[in-house]
């Protein structure tokens, strides 16, 4: 008695194909789907911010100091605030930040004291905003007598920032290949000979991208200046500058949206669409040119 | 007598608990090519790199005994990067650094003070000579070091490794990436270089120690099991049982 | 000529080393700084009489201004806050994780490299920006949806913080999946596993430390926020009882009220104890997603 061939094999639909491909339809719509609830709102919620705002935004809006009560006028003062407040504080966090990162990547040995650092750094980045308000209140307001002022504002932003620069930069460092040191020092370089001509040059690229971030980060911020150097209002020369000394108590983008928005009654319904659209308009430029920074640069790899 | 061009006292090395080099004593005497033999994990490049004292650069390593370059012990040098252009160092990677192959072999020189252009030009052409690989790549100097094939960065390692005119030249299985061919080039040179320099050759090509070593030591699992003549290491009756063994790839 | 320069190159060199080691100790510098200034400040209402450390957690009553009756509880607080950042979680995970295997099992190229570049601007904006969205947007929508008489409350502000962690969870949870080997992905297609069940069966469990982690941090994200909660969720210091009740946060709390603190003062020594709180709350979650981070890098 011979055994029933097989029957044949046929490649072609049946009904459990198809319910797994339509399967796989509901999986994919169901994870894109997810996806759009995020971004179509983000699209619409930004689009209606500008759509209020944009009619208030020219070049007057820029360059003149609020009046009325700051109901009327434009955000010159906040403006430049907002740039004395982020030049100072990223000329602290960077040259520190950046050199201790190389001081954790390159000199630092795996003894536990450097591992405390690192975890120090890592943690400082999670610190709430607020907590930093604190901390720079007590340390440089308060303890190191600087007033409420843009240098105690730019301290506190710049504690706050190095975390960040520290952990970006070290891991741009660390993706530079080992061998390449090891071949330095095989020639007799020194370790500072060996990062300045191979190791900072490969990974200049991620650090300025990971500065330029931060960058925007710090202009958004309101909490850590708010009770370390913000004001509500002051009145400074248009035009100028340099209207705002270290010592000064300045107004800031972030806080003037803060101000129009919860302490000034009556405000036109546009204006802190606009001062909101501003702020919006310049940390997302200044997050795109980093990104696009990063893919550029990321196609000139040289290994 | 002649002093040793590198004398290695008692060497002990452990990474962490684990000891690797387990008390070798041996000398090297000025421009001979001394061949070092063995298996994989027999401390080879761990003892290279205790002579540059690169080895300092791996965390949680144990080193005790002592290692003499002419006559002074390496460990307490003030200036250790002289120590380090004092011996040139081949990787057995080959490794290319992302700078032009000018800037490869001029890095070194540089490093040490040499500004001149044409001082630079005339470092980079000979050892580029010397490292066969000057016709390869005469005519595009500019290019990138990292974007050569693996055989022209092993090269371009040993030019490097020429660019500080080292006195000794430690060569760790240069060969790996290269055809036998330019092996054949190199080891030429090998033999024209070693009446300027002293030169450590370790090399899992048995064959090439034979060709070029005029002692060979046989290096295996942190000890020196036989180190003498070539003759002598390769001959049916070496002082080891082990060694005949090994030179014989009855094992390794 | 060699050996003079090379004794001023090596003092150079260690010059610049002793440079690079004062920038590195800095940072630890700094946490125990935080430490200690927030200590510095807010300690002393401890030994203050009158002040009890258990009531100042588990009391629902907050009056720090009253005249007659100073009280200092804050549980009414920490439940604002947890409620929020509870509720934002519910809201963050699902999509939050979706979206990571959406952009890392479902999508190549130049769609996958617009969304992770949107949603990287999405995590660039300023909390400020978001409680002023929270106000003017949110506030109006939920009256309308929801039926309810005020839009500041928990669900308000829990939508905003769900949109804020995202990112963070979004890129943390795609590198977890895309740190699962590719094998694993073909064995399971290759045995006829839909994606769906390549996900759910494999992916998933194989990237849970990873994906822990994203949330873990998008947590910390939360617990931290100060601006967009301070705008969002009203301004009434209860328990809520529904997502529709206005609470007040931790962290609104200092915002709000430590303008009107006179330095020194009992009422300023709380706001400064609640920041301590703070700081060790997000200390110790971001240490534990750190250290499960770290272990799946290990591997």
């Amino acid at each position: 008695m011979h055994p029933q061939s097989p029957p044949p094999v046929t490649f072609g639909e049946t009904p459990f194909t198809r319910s797994k491909r339509r399967r796989e339809k509901i999986a994919f719509a169901v994870f894109a789907g997810m996806v759009a609830c995020i971004v179509i709102p983000l699209f619409l919620i930004v689009g209606y911010l500008v759509k209020e705002g944009a009619p208030l935004i020219s070049w007057d809006f820029l360059t003149t100091n609020p009046v009325g009560g700051m109901r009327k006028g434009g955000i010159w003062s906040a403006l430049l605030g907002t740039f004395w407040l982020v030049g100072t504080s990223l000329c602290i966090s960077a040259p520190i930040g950046v050199l201790a990162a190389v001081y954790l990547n390159e000199y630092a040995k795996d003894n536990w004291f450097n591992r405390v650092i690192n975890l120090a750094v890592v943690n400082l980045a999670g610190v709430p905003s607020i907590v930093h308000a604190l901390f720079g209140l007590g340390a440089f307001v308060l303890f190191a007598h600087m007033g409420r002022s843009i240098i105690a504002a730019s301290l506190t932003l710049a504690i706050m920032t190095m975390p960040v620069i520290i952990a970006s930069t070290k891991e741009s460092l660390a993706a530079v290949p080992r061998q390449f040191r090891e071949a330095c020092w095989n020639v007799g370089a020194t370790r500072w000979q060996t990062i300045w001509h191979i190791v900072l040059p490969n990974s200049i690229s991620g650090i300025l991208t990971g500065v330029i971030l931060q960058v925007s980060r710090t202009a958004g911020e309101t909490a850590p200046i708010m009770f370390t150097g913000a004001v509500f209002y002051r009145k400074i020369e248009e035009g100028n500058f340099f209207a705002y000394g270290l010592a000064d108590q300045c107004m800031a983008l972030s806080m003037h949206l803060f101000t129009v928005t919860t302490q000034v009654t009556n405000a036109p319904h546009a204006l802190p669409f606009a001062i909101a659209t501003v702020l919006l308009g310049f940390v997302l430029m200044v997050n795109l040119t980093a990104i696009l920074l990063r893919s550029w640069l990321r196609g000139r790899k040289k290994w | 007598m002649v002093t040793p061009k590198v004398q290695v006292e008692n060497l002990r090395l452990s990474y962490g608990p684990k000891e690797v080099i387990h008390g070798i004593s041996f000398h090297i005497e000025p421009n001979e090519i001394l061949g070092i033999i063995g298996p994989a994990q027999s401390g080879k490049t761990s003892l290279l790199r205790c002579i540059n004292r690169t080895i300092e650069f791996t965390t949680n390593t144990r080193q005790t005994g002592t290692i003499r370059v002419d006559g002074e012990d390496v460990s307490q040098m003030r200036d250790v990067y002289a120590l380090r252009r004092k011996v040139g160092m081949v990787a057995p990677l080959p490794v290319g650094l992302p700078l032009s192959i000018y800037d490869n072999v001029a890095f070194a020189p540089r490093n040490a003070g040499v500004r001149q252009r044409a001082a630079l030009d005339e470092i980079v052409e000979r050892c580029l000579r010397q490292a066969a690989l000057w016709d390869e790549v005469k005519d595009r100097l500019d290019s990138l070091g990292t974007k050569l094939s693996g055989g022209q960065q092993q090269r371009l390692t040993i030019a490097r490794a020429l660019s500080h005119s080292p006195q000794i030249l430690c060569l760790d299985e240069f060969s790996i990436a290269i055809d036998p061919v330019t092996t054949m080039r190199i080891e030429d040179v090998l033999k024209e270089l070693k009446k300027e320099m002293t030169i450590i050759l370790v090399t899992n090509l048995v064959q090439q120690a034979r060709r070029l070593a005029a002692r060979t030591m046989f290096l295996w699992n942190g000890e020196i099991v036989e180190i003498g003549p070539t003759s002598e290491v390769f001959s049916d009756n070496p002082k080891d049982r082990r060694t005949y063994d090994y030179v014989n790839g009855i094992f390794g | 000529m060699i050996s003079s320069r090379s004794k001023l190159s090596l003092y150079g060199e260690k010059a610049i080393e002793w440079l690079i080691r004062i920038c590195g100790v800095s940072a630890i510098i700094f946490v125990f700084a935080i430490f200690f200034f927030l200590f510095r400040e807010g300690a002393p209402i401890l030994r203050e009489p009158g002040f009890n450390l258990w009531r100042f957690l588990t009391s629902t009553e907050w009056y720090p201004t009253s005249m007659s009756n100073v009280r200092y509880g804050t549980f009414a607080l920490i439940a604002g806050t947890l409620s929020v950042t509870g509720v934002a979680m519910l809201i963050a995970v699902p999509f939050g994780l979706g979206a990571a295997v959406f952009v890392s099992e479902f999508c190549t190229g130049k769609l996958r490299e617009s969304l992770k570049v949107i949603i990287e601007l999405l995590a660039a904006i300023p909390s400020i920006v978001w409680g002023f969205i929270g106000l003017t947007v949110m506030n109006p929508l939920i009256q309308t949806v929801f039926h309810v008489q005020v839009g500041l409350n928990v669900l308000n502000a829990a939508l905003l913080l769900a949109l804020m962690s995202i990112p963070v969870m979004v890129s943390i949870g795609e590198d977890a999946l895309k740190a699962v080997p590719d094998s694993y992905r073909e064995a399971a297609l290759a045995l006829g596993a839909t994606r769906w069940q390549v996900i759910y069966r494999i992916l998933l469990p194989a990237a849970k430390n990873g994906l822990l982690a994203a949330v873990l941090l998008g947590v910390g994200r939360a617990v931290g926020e100060t601006m967009a909660v301070l705008m969002a969720t009203g301004h009434a210091v209860n328990v809520p009882h529904s997502i529709f009740d206005s609470v007040r946060t931790l962290t609104a709390t200092i915002a709000a009220e430590l303008g009107e603190a006179s330095q020194g003062s009992p009422h300023y020594r709380v706001l400064f104890l609640i920041g301590i709180l703070l700081f060790t709350l997000t200390f110790i979650v971001n240490l534990v997603a750190d250290l499960v981070v770290r272990g799946i890098n290990r591997k």
